[in-house]
């Protein structure tokens, strides 16, 4: 029973200096540091000696230079004599409008191939079904190529073009569409139309407002003829303003096919086999969520006695948004990161010409590295914005 | 007052009307329920029957089935469906590349060695599942680096050999440190001897260095771990310093390995050399799925576990990578991979290894997302109840949580390995040609350019894609379903 004897414990059982977690944690982090910078080290000196000898200069300074290669689609003005970095512009414009529109119309095409897969018709689902089955498992180059080599390149000429729909033609050219032309005096109409839609959005908040405080919402005989109202109004913008819109549909001649907006192949190509891929996807993540919503709120909804549509509508499809969003938000980045594969076709997309700049300069490193930060800040861009429309629509829990 | 009658017994139920039984009950409720359903089914029906008519038509009624020539499948008096002669010409090309004919059967077997390693793999009630998983992801991509490259077939083994011993002579230095640590006395003295005699060994190392033999590493270990077991049989508790023996055991065996590995006359029994340009089809579409599928696993678990440690270094530099490698789309990796990479490194390596090492990476990232999801199913009891039982990280980790959470995410990570088999048809944009590739290239050749070989190709390697990414997701189904069954008890 001496006195002493804890403290002589606590001597020979003293912790060691590399027992001690927190030691341990800042050594570990150290060698971490230490092994990282002597990799970055000897990466940046081999990269110096692999460039010196390939007599490249490593800097953005490239990009000022003049390109000097035609590129086969712009949407913003190009010429050959224009710089690199004027090119790049080029292809992350046409990378931006492949994923628009794949964006837009696999948003529409999935959400009907998702209702269709839980139809209680028997034919619809499995129709839905086998579509998403073989979609799904065939990879998205597969099927770029497909539609690219095997359809579209084996459309007939433009003089016997495919008629869809008596304005939409199909030929070896790519896709031929209606295009809107506007004349002057289209101001007019769209400030009309800007009018009218706020008068009824106005409409109907003063109208929900009212039902909210007094229980009676606006008859059906109202609503119906307000709207008529409308159009009767907007059409008659129209005819008085001189018909400033209108559409140039494609004239079928002897040779070729005149009038009208052109898409190229590749681009038609890659945006109906990206839509189709990533509509099986949506289809998938809108049946998920609309699964994911219990049972007993349809019942719920059924003795309520709402009918069937109303029951999608005012009670599945708002629960099920909260699934299907924060899934659609990785759908949606996964659009625009496949839409990188415009390259195999030669769409001249992000990839496609900044391939083109690679080779023509040999700057590897500058372009790859603005490849991705390109690509991580539509990513970036797109969570944020997925994000703060999540939190809006999000469940409030008091 | 007497009574008439009793029912003795319950009455049995009254059949229900004949319109809501069997078929008739189906057809009502599920396919004629309403005039609009009614139109829907027909017009359902008859673009069900026009696609599956039209692809039989196509496959078998119009195809075209012997020739030589694109002739056989153009100058036909009807419409030709599909030209299968075109694949059965094609057929080496789509599944080899360019493989030399006569070394052909090597990847066969490489192939057939996979599959019987791979099916009882996944057979959840087949036996020997630990010996199993070592034999496919241990030792087949020895075997098979070894008979699809070429060279000597013995050196790989030895090289190989001789790797796992260095690790473990590692290894059992680091006990012998810790068990080091635990005594008291001349702390200093021994680490710094065993320390010395590793820079010494290093040092010595050089005399026998050469252009193809380099033992510096396991001369350093060995050394040290020779130190380390004089210290021992110095200590009066000597059995309490087994490691450092153990360690030296180790450091021999991988020296002798390494030696014998660069010895010339183990050259001999070889293969004939295939460079991996000459590589192609199918073949290499397996080759960079299951190499993605072998090495995301390792690479995803520790970024897993280095996202979720308290070292803050660490954990940022997990996040950087991975949220780097997801935000950007897989052709961009490997165009860093194909041109980026040599630019860093002071000799290029082969084309398709930097492709593997850019595929693994892609594929890596991803992995570490679907083991954390696992990890943080995980509760904290598990880490409190590991640390009151006095295990340490490794064996807390290694013991009681990875398994709990890789059991979880199994069918994520099986759902993983499809989007990875879908995801190697880019490769075929960095110049490998891989299944698509070859598919291209076939295309192109002008002895068969014709409409419908276009379209033979693709129904081809369609099948096959479609065959592989479905059987994959089927099993994937099933597990999932098998494991949630598990959880349930």
């Amino acid at each position: 029973m001496t006195p002493d004897a804890p403290a002589r414990r606590d001597e020979t059982h003293r912790t060691a200096l590399v027992n001690d977690p927190k030691v341990r944690r800042i050594a570990l982090q150290a060698l971490l540091i230490i092994l990282l910078s002597f990799a970055a080290y000897s990466a940046v000196k081999n990269v110096a000696t692999n460039l010196a000898n390939q007599r490249i200069s490593s800097g953005f300074g490239f990009l000022s230079q003049t390109a000097g290669f035609g590129i086969s689609q712009a949407l913003i003005p190009w010429s050959e004599t224009m710089t690199y970095a004027r090119a790049y512009m080029v292809g992350l414009v046409n990378t931006m409008l492949v994923s628009a529109v794949a964006i837009l119309l696999s948003t529409i095409f999935g959400f009907a191939v998702g209702i269709a897969r839980l139809a209680p018709n028997f034919i619809i689902s499995q129709l839905a079904r086998w579509y998403v089955e073989l979609v799904r498992n065939l990879p998205l180059l597969f099927q770029i190529l497909f539609w690219y080599l095997a359809i579209l390149a084996a459309m007939p000429p433009p003089r016997s073009a495919l008629n869809i729909l008596g304005s939409v033609f199909l030929s070896q050219r790519g896709l031929t569409l209606p295009q809107p032309v506007i004349q002057p005096g289209a101001a007019i109409l769209g400030v009309a139309a800007l009018a009218v839609l706020a008068a009824a959005v106005m409409i109907v908040r003063w109208s929900r407002l009212r039902r909210e405080r007094t229980g009676f919402g606006m008859p059906r005989r109202v609503s119906l003829g307000l709207s008529a109202l409308a159009i009767a109004s907007l059409v008659a913008v129209f005819l008085l303003a001189g018909a400033p819109l209108q559409l140039d549909a494609p004239q079928q001649g002897r040779f070729n096919l005149s009038g009208g907006v052109t898409m190229m192949p590749e681009f038609a190509a890659f945006a109906i086999a990206l839509t189709f891929y990533s509509a099986a996807n949506i289809g998938e993540i809108v049946r998920a969520g609309i699964q994911g919503v219990g049972k007993g709120q349809t019942e719920a909804g059924r003795s309520l006695g709402l009918r069937a549509g109303s029951i999608l509508r005012l009670i599945t499809i708002p629960q099920a948004m909260r699934i299907i969003i924060p899934m659609l938000t990785s759908m949606y980045l996964n659009i625009v990161k496949n839409s990188s594969l415009g390259v195999s076709i030669g769409y001249p997309d992000l990839v496609s010409v900044g391939g083109t700049i690679l080779n023509n300069t040999g700057q590897a490193i500058e372009v790859i590295a603005m490849w991705m930060a390109t690509y991580l800040t539509i990513s970036i861009a797109t969570s944020l914005f997925m994000n703060w429309y999540n939190a809006r629509i999000a469940l409030v829990s008091r | 007052m007497t009574i008439a009658f009793v029912q003795g017994e319950p009455l049995s139920p009254m059949r229900p009307p004949n319109m809501d039984v069997g078929p008739l009950r189906w057809l009502r409720r599920e396919v004629f329920s309403s005039p609009m359903q009614g139109i829907a089914t027909a017009a359902g029906a008859y673009v069900a029957y026009l696609l599956i008519s039209s692809f039989i038509d196509f496959a078998i009624v119009r195809a075209v089935w012997q020739g030589s020539s694109r002739a056989a499948c153009s100058d036909v008096p009807y419409q030709v469906g599909a030209c299968w002669p075109f694949i059965w010409a094609k057929l080496g090309q789509l599944t080899y590349g360019f493989y030399p004919a006569d070394e052909r059967w090597r990847v066969n077997l490489v192939f057939v060695a996979a599959l019987i390693l791979l099916i009882p793999l996944s057979m959840p009630r087949a036996p020997y599942k630990l010996p199993n998983a070592i034999a496919f992801f241990g030792v087949l991509p020895v075997f098979a680096y070894g008979f699809l490259y070429g060279g000597s077939i013995i050196t790989p083994w030895l090289s190989v050999t001789s790797v796992v011993f260095t690790v473990a002579a590692v290894i059992s230095l680091a006990l012998h440190a810790m068990r080091l640590n635990e005594q008291a006395n001349l702390q200093p003295l021994r680490f710094g001897a065993i320390a010395v005699a590793m820079v010494l060994g290093y040092a010595l190392s050089g005399v026998l260095n050469s252009p193809r033999f380099a033992p510096g590493m396991e001369f350093a270990l060995l050394s040290g771990a020779g130190a380390a077991t004089f210290e021992a049989l110095l200590d009066r508790r000597a059995s309490r310093m087994k490691w450092g023996a153990y360690g030296l055991l180790a450091a021999a065996i991988a020296l002798t390995f390494a030696a014998a590995a660069n010895a010339p006359f183990l050259e001999e029994p070889s293969l004939r050399v295939v460079p991996t340009s000459q590589w192609g089809g199918l073949f290499v579409t397996l080759v960079v799925a299951t190499t993605g599928i072998v090495a995301s696993l390792p690479i995803g678990i520790v970024l897993a576990l280095a996202r979720r440690s308290d070292a803050t270094v660490l954990r940022f530099a997990a996040i950087t990578f991975i949220e780097v490698v997801r935000g950007v789309p897989l052709i961009t990796i490997l165009f860093f991979a194909t041109y980026m990479l040599p630019l860093f490194l002071e000799r290029s390596p082969d084309a398709m290894v930097r492709v593997l090492v850019g595929i693994s990476l892609f594929a890596g990232a991803y992995m570490a997302e679907t083991v954390r999801g696992g990890l943080q199913a995980i509760g904290s009891g598990q880490h409190e109840a590991a640390a009151a039982l006095g295990l340490n990280y490794g064996q807390a980790t290694g013991l009681i949580v990875l398994p709990q959470a890789l059991r979880l995410v199994i069918p994520g990570i099986v759902n993983s390995f499809i989007g990875l088999v879908k995801e190697t048809t880019l490769v075929s944009i960095v110049a490998i040609f891989d299944l698509l590739g070859g598919l291209r290239s076939a295309f192109a050749d002008p002895n068969w350019t014709a409409p419908s070989t276009l379209y033979t190709g693709f129904a081809y390697a369609g099948m096959i894609y479609f065959v592989l990414c479905f059987m994959i997701s089927t099993y994937s189904k099933r597990l999932e379903e098998r494991l949630r069954v598990d959880h349930r008890t």
